[in-house]
This record gives structure tokens, sequence and C-alpha cells, in this order.
């Protein structure tokens, strides 16, 4: 492919210098290494030789085994990936059945809205997230006061459950939904009619079509999608920050108090070893993943 | 082959982008005025005001306009010496002050002063500050002071919890307890990162028993508060206290005395309760970059601090200043003053940054488990 690119542009160049002419092709794969180089392998690589430092700044594995043996490291571990596992499972299956309404909808206006809104919304996180919750069912929230005036008794009139796991959890899922529909609707659409129309004239039932057919089929794409999912809400900071302002029981938070306690013990070595046990945790959530992508482009090719 | 190739473009495009990148470092060279220990040091306060005129800007960093009033402060001091003022990061802690002026170094946007935590500047004296003695050093107490005046104290605050005249009066900490109060209890900060926080947990460990070298009682307490539905995980701002989110606060006194008067404006009342035996305080710093872009805007800051003026918004405000003594003894504490912190001249009793770290280490592991997950 890259090489097809290559004799095609430098056909269309004529004359010039023969570096350019060679190198033409890659000008454009430029912005992509000098973004993904300041924004992902330049931290990256700082991170790594920062959890390998003292609090002086020289080698050694001290802090980072201080951290590793903290039991605030611990919890805060485990907290974080119950979360994201909760919302990754809640957020994949019902983006799942959010994807199939869509996609077995008609073509048309509706089906595009609805994808453009998951593009929207599965974006739609952090601080804007938080306040729109924080407006609904907050203390004062709309949705908390009314239940406050008629249903006083109900958990939904005390707003405290969102200041924890619980609300995390829901506004996580929030936009869980969205990116899951995004991230699996094109396996949908992999999915033939002809496959349909083959099950029915052999006399298969619609669920026996689902079960030996459409489930095998997108099954794979639907653990890779969940993957994803969970990688999205294990590295979510901004909206954990911005609706727990007090207690720092997810690795994310951690990580930032780490860097800003004003009450001493601020230092980035631990700030980096927690990041590194971050890094470490997606590098095997990716492996995974891409292993999983692998048996679904095996279907996605017929396209 | 392939791979080396892209590398060697990557390169070289990185480099020229860096190159390309205008470079906004000052080029002021090291002048007396970056060195001057003191106003004298400068050639005067004369020389220092036509050199802050010179430099035309003031950087300073998380303090914000109604922390203690600060933002009277400000305004005074830019209206005096007609300059500019960039205040960043305004809910920046302390150790975020640090971090902004090691990330900035070099540029003009470097914070030139500091109003950091004695537990962080301890770390920071000889690295980060320039030292410098105000015009009045000899009318701060020795124990106020670094001793070559890296660091000064400026203000110290009194903890306590205030809350709103709707709900029932507080007489006790486990007043907090009552079914009343339900999720409406909240701190200022995260005890683990902030100093009012954990100075607020001092508060109740030591009405509670506990002292600045046990935090547990407060842990056991606040848990209770959890439990019981009453603690919520939120930070208290003007906005959240404004709206209602938050009836219950514990902070410096300095932050809600102005609360106190916007609510009386609209004919509400909140109020304040202190445990009994339970007065605590926390010293701020006041420092000087030892790479301030603005060097003589900041020393000139420095003085202004230490004016009977400033010294009295910040008293007026709920805050104790370093000089109050000094203020009262010479007649210049004004009225509001004196109504708000009183014509006490001790200060409040404060943890040493040992004791705030030795608490710390408790509460890693203790806080998100006494309020973390519901």
């Amino acid at each position: 492919m890259a090489n097809s690119l290559k004799t095609e542009a430098s056909s269309h160049l004529g004359t010039g210098s023969r570096f350019l002419k060679r190198n033409s092709s890659y000008i454009g794969v430029l912005p992509f290494l000098l973004v993904t180089g300041l924004f992902l392998i330049y931290p990256t690589i700082y991170v790594i030789f920062g959890a390998f430092r003292d609090l002086e700044g020289k080698p050694s594995t001290v802090i980072l085994k201080k951290t590793f043996l903290d039991e605030a490291t611990r919890r805060a571990f485990k907290n974080t990936i119950e979360l994201s596992l909760k919302t990754a499972i809640l957020g994949a299956i019902l983006g799942a059945l959010v994807t199939w309404a869509i996609a077995s909808g008609k073509e048309g206006i509706f089906k595009k809205f609805s994808l453009s809104l998951s593009g929207v919304l599965s974006q739609f996180g952090g601080v804007m997230l938080t306040f729109a919750f924080l407006a609904t069912f907050g203390f004062n929230g709309l949705v908390s006061s009314y239940f406050l005036k008629h249903f006083p008794d109900s958990p939904i009139s005390q707003s405290t459950w969102l200041y924890g796991m619980n609300g995390l959890t829901v506004v996580y899922t929030f936009f869980q939904i969205p990116l899951m529909v995004l991230v699996f609707f094109p396996s949908f659409e992999n999915i033939k009619k002809e496959w349909r129309e083959a099950s029915d004239a052999l006399g298969g039932k619609p669920s026996e079509y689902w079960f030996r057919v459409g489930i095998p089929v997108l099954m794979p794409s639907f653990l890779g999608s969940t993957l994803l999912l969970f990688s999205n809400s294990f590295s979510a900071y901004a909206t954990a920050a911005s609706l727990i302002t007090n207690g720092t029981f997810l690795t994310p938070l951690q990580i930032a108090d780490s860097l800003s306690s004003e009450v001493g013990g601020a230092n980035a070595a631990t700030a980096s070893s927690l990041s590194l046990f971050m890094v470490i945790v997606v590098i095997i959530v990716m492996t995974i993943y891409t292993l999983i992508r692998r048996r679904v482009s095996k279907w996605e090719v017929t396209k | 082959m392939k791979f080396s190739k892209l590398a060697k473009v990557a390169v070289v495009a990185t480099v020229s982008v860096a190159l390309a990148i205008p470079s906004y470092t000052t080029a002021t060279a090291a002048s007396k005025f970056d060195t001057a220990k003191s106003a004298a040091e400068a050639g005067g306060m004369a020389a220092l005001r036509s050199q802050c005129k010179k430099e035309g800007q003031i950087n300073i960093i998380a303090t914000p306009d109604d922390w203690a009033n600060y933002g009277a402060i400000k305004k005074a001091f830019v209206a005096k010496y007609g300059i500019k003022m960039d205040s960043a990061d305004e809910e920046g802690s302390s150790q975020d002050e640090i971090n902004a002026a090691d990330r900035l170094k070099g540029t003009n946007r470097s914070p030139d002063v500091f109003d950091i935590g004695t537990s962080v500047a301890v770390k920071y004296t000889t690295t980060h500050f320039a030292p410098y003695k105000v015009q009045v050093w000899q009318s701060i107490p020795a124990s106020n002071k670094n001793a070559d005046g890296y660091t000064t104290n400026n203000y110290t605050g009194t903890m306590s919890i205030w809350y709103s005249g709707d709900l029932p009066t507080i007489n006790s900490l486990d007043d907090l307890l009552k079914p009343e109060f339900k999720g409406k209890v909240a701190l200022n900060g995260d005890p683990q990162g902030s100093n009012a926080a954990l100075s607020g947990l001092f508060m109740v460990s030591i009405a509670k028993g506990g002292s600045f070298d046990n935090i547990q009682p407060a842990v056991d307490f606040f848990k209770k508060l959890k439990a019981a539905g009453n603690f919520i995980n939120v930070n208290p701002t003007a906005a959240t206290i404004a709206s209602g989110q938050t009836p219950v606060v514990i902070d410096w006194t300095y932050n809600q005395v102005g609360a106190a008067e916007k609510f009386k404006a609209v004919g509400k009342v909140w109020k304040s309760f202190i445990p009994k035996n339970a007065i605590v305080g926390s010293f701020y710093n006041a420092a000087i970059s030892a790479w301030a872009p603005h060097p003589a805007c900041a020393r000139l800051w420095m003085e202004f601090i230490y004016t009977p003026y400033a010294q009295n918004v910040w008293a007026a405000a709920g805050a104790s200043p370093v000089l109050w003594p000094v203020l009262l003894k010479r007649n210049q504490a004004s009225e509001d003053g004196k109504a708000s912190v009183g014509s006490g001249r001790a200060f409040a009793a404060s943890a040493t940054a040992a004791q705030q770290l030795k608490a710390r280490d408790v509460l890693k592991t203790a806080w998100p488990a006494a309020v973390g997950t519901n």
C-alpha cells in the first residue's frame, strides 16, 4: 500500500531533489508523528524514567516499591478497575442495544442524527458532564428538588449518592454508551442481509439466527469495544476530579494529589510510579484488544 | 529501513519546529533588584518604585480574591503603583505555585511572589526563594520568619465551622451527626492535599481528644459523619455557599467573613462555631521567587503586604496578620479588624511541617477509607 502510494507520488513530482522525491509521501504523516511524539511517546518515556527515581531525582526503585506496597495505592487501583469494569460492561450492553436499534432502523435522517449525536455525546465528559449531573441530581438539582418535595424519602431526594462510586458509575456510563455506539456501529453494518435471508430461507427462527450467526459474528467486536470502553474510563480524570473534590479514591485523583499536595509529601516520583502502573494496565488491555481485533478483521475484509 | 527514514524525517521536523517556536524569554540582565535583600540594598523605596513602574507588571499566583480578602489588597497595590497584575491559577495549592515557578522559569509569566503554606515552603526555602527583609523586619517575631528572610509569615487564621442560620444552632461537634444535617456538611478541600482541610481535621481531632500528633479521632469522626450521610464530598466555594449546596462548611474564618456579609445583605444569617479548646491556626508565608521576572515589583509587593493598610485588610477579613500585636500596640489596628479577629495578641496554635506530614501519611490510607466510597 505504502509502496504504491510512493511511486504514484513521485511520478507526479517529476523533477526536484531526490530527498523530496523519495520522501514526499511521508510529509502527510509528519503532523501525526509530531503530535504522538510530543503528547504520547515523550510523556510515557518521562513517566517511566520518573518512576525509577528517588525524591532527589537519583535513579532508584525505592519510591516505586513503596508506592506499589502502599495500601492507599492498592485501594485506589481496586476502585478504579472496579469502576472501569462496571461502566465498561454496563456501557457495552446498553450501547449495543442502542446500536442494534439504530442499525436495524430505516436509513435516513434519524439514523444520521443518532450517529452524530453519539459522536458528540461520547466527548461530553469532564466539567460539563459533571455540571449537567449536579444541576439535575445534585443538591438543589432539578430532579432531586422535585423528589424532595414529593417523595422526600426516596434516595434520589438525597443527593449524597452522586458524590461517590455510585455517582461516578452513573456519570461514566453516560459517556460510555455513545462511545459504544460509535465504535460498535461499523460491525453491525458488516452483517450482510444475505445471511439473514439465508437463515430464513433454511427455516431458521430469528432467535436461531441471532444465536448461531449474529452474536458469534459480533462477539469479538463486542469484546474489543468493551475493552476500549474499559481503558476510556480507566484513564478518565476530569469528570472524577470535578465531581469528587474530596477523597482521592481513584488512581488518577491520587496522581493529581501527589503532584500538588500542599501539606507536604508531594513528589513527582510517586506520581510517575502510579502513572507507570496505569500504563502497564493499559498495555495489557490493549494487547488483548489487538488480539481480538485480528479475529474481527476476518469478517470485516469481506466488505 | 522504512522506519529509519520515518525517524529521520521526524527528527528534522521536530528540530525545525523547535527552532520556529518564538522564544519569549526575557533578556533582562541580572540587576541589583534581582539580588537586593532589602529596600535599602535596592536603593530605597523610590528606586524600587520607579524600577517597578518600568517592569510594568507583577505575577501573583494562587490567591483568590475572596481568600482573606486578597482582592482588596491586589486592587490597592495595582492602583497605587500603576502596573498590571497577572493573577494566575487562583484555586491552586501551595505545591502548584512551586510547580508553576519551575515550569515557567525564565519566562515573563513565572510567578514573582508566593503566598505559601509552611510545609511546602520548608522544602524549597533556599532553592526557590530570594531572601528579602521588609522594612518592618524588626517588628516581626523571630518565630514568624526565616532568619535569612527567605520566607516571612504573613497571616494565620482560625478554623471554624460556618453554617446557615436556617439550621439548628450547633453547640458541639456531635450536633453535626444529627439528622437535621443530612447531606449538608462540607470541608474546604481534601485534607491530603489542602492545608485548610487538614487544619479542619486538626481542629476536630483536638476537640475529640486528639492532638496535632494524633489525627485519628478526626478520621473516626468524619467516618461517622459520612456513615450518617451528613458529610458530602463537595469542595465548598463562594458559589456553593450562596446557592445553599453546602450549608455547613469547615473552613478558615478569613474565607467566610465575606460570605457572612453577603448573607447579611440579603437578610440571611451565616454564623460560626468553634469547638471548645480547639483553636487551630496555620500561618502562611510570603516569599519572592528566586527567578522573579519582575524583581522590583516583587519586592514592592512584599513591602506593601506588611503595611498597616494591608495588614488591616486581612484582619477585617478575619485573618490574623503577623503584625497584629504591633498594630494594636501602636493604635493602628482598625475597628473592623478588631471586630473580626479581636484584640488578643496571641495567635492560634498551628501544626508544624513534620506534624502535617505525619498526619498526611495516616490520611493517605485512612481518609479515602473513611469518606471515599459509599
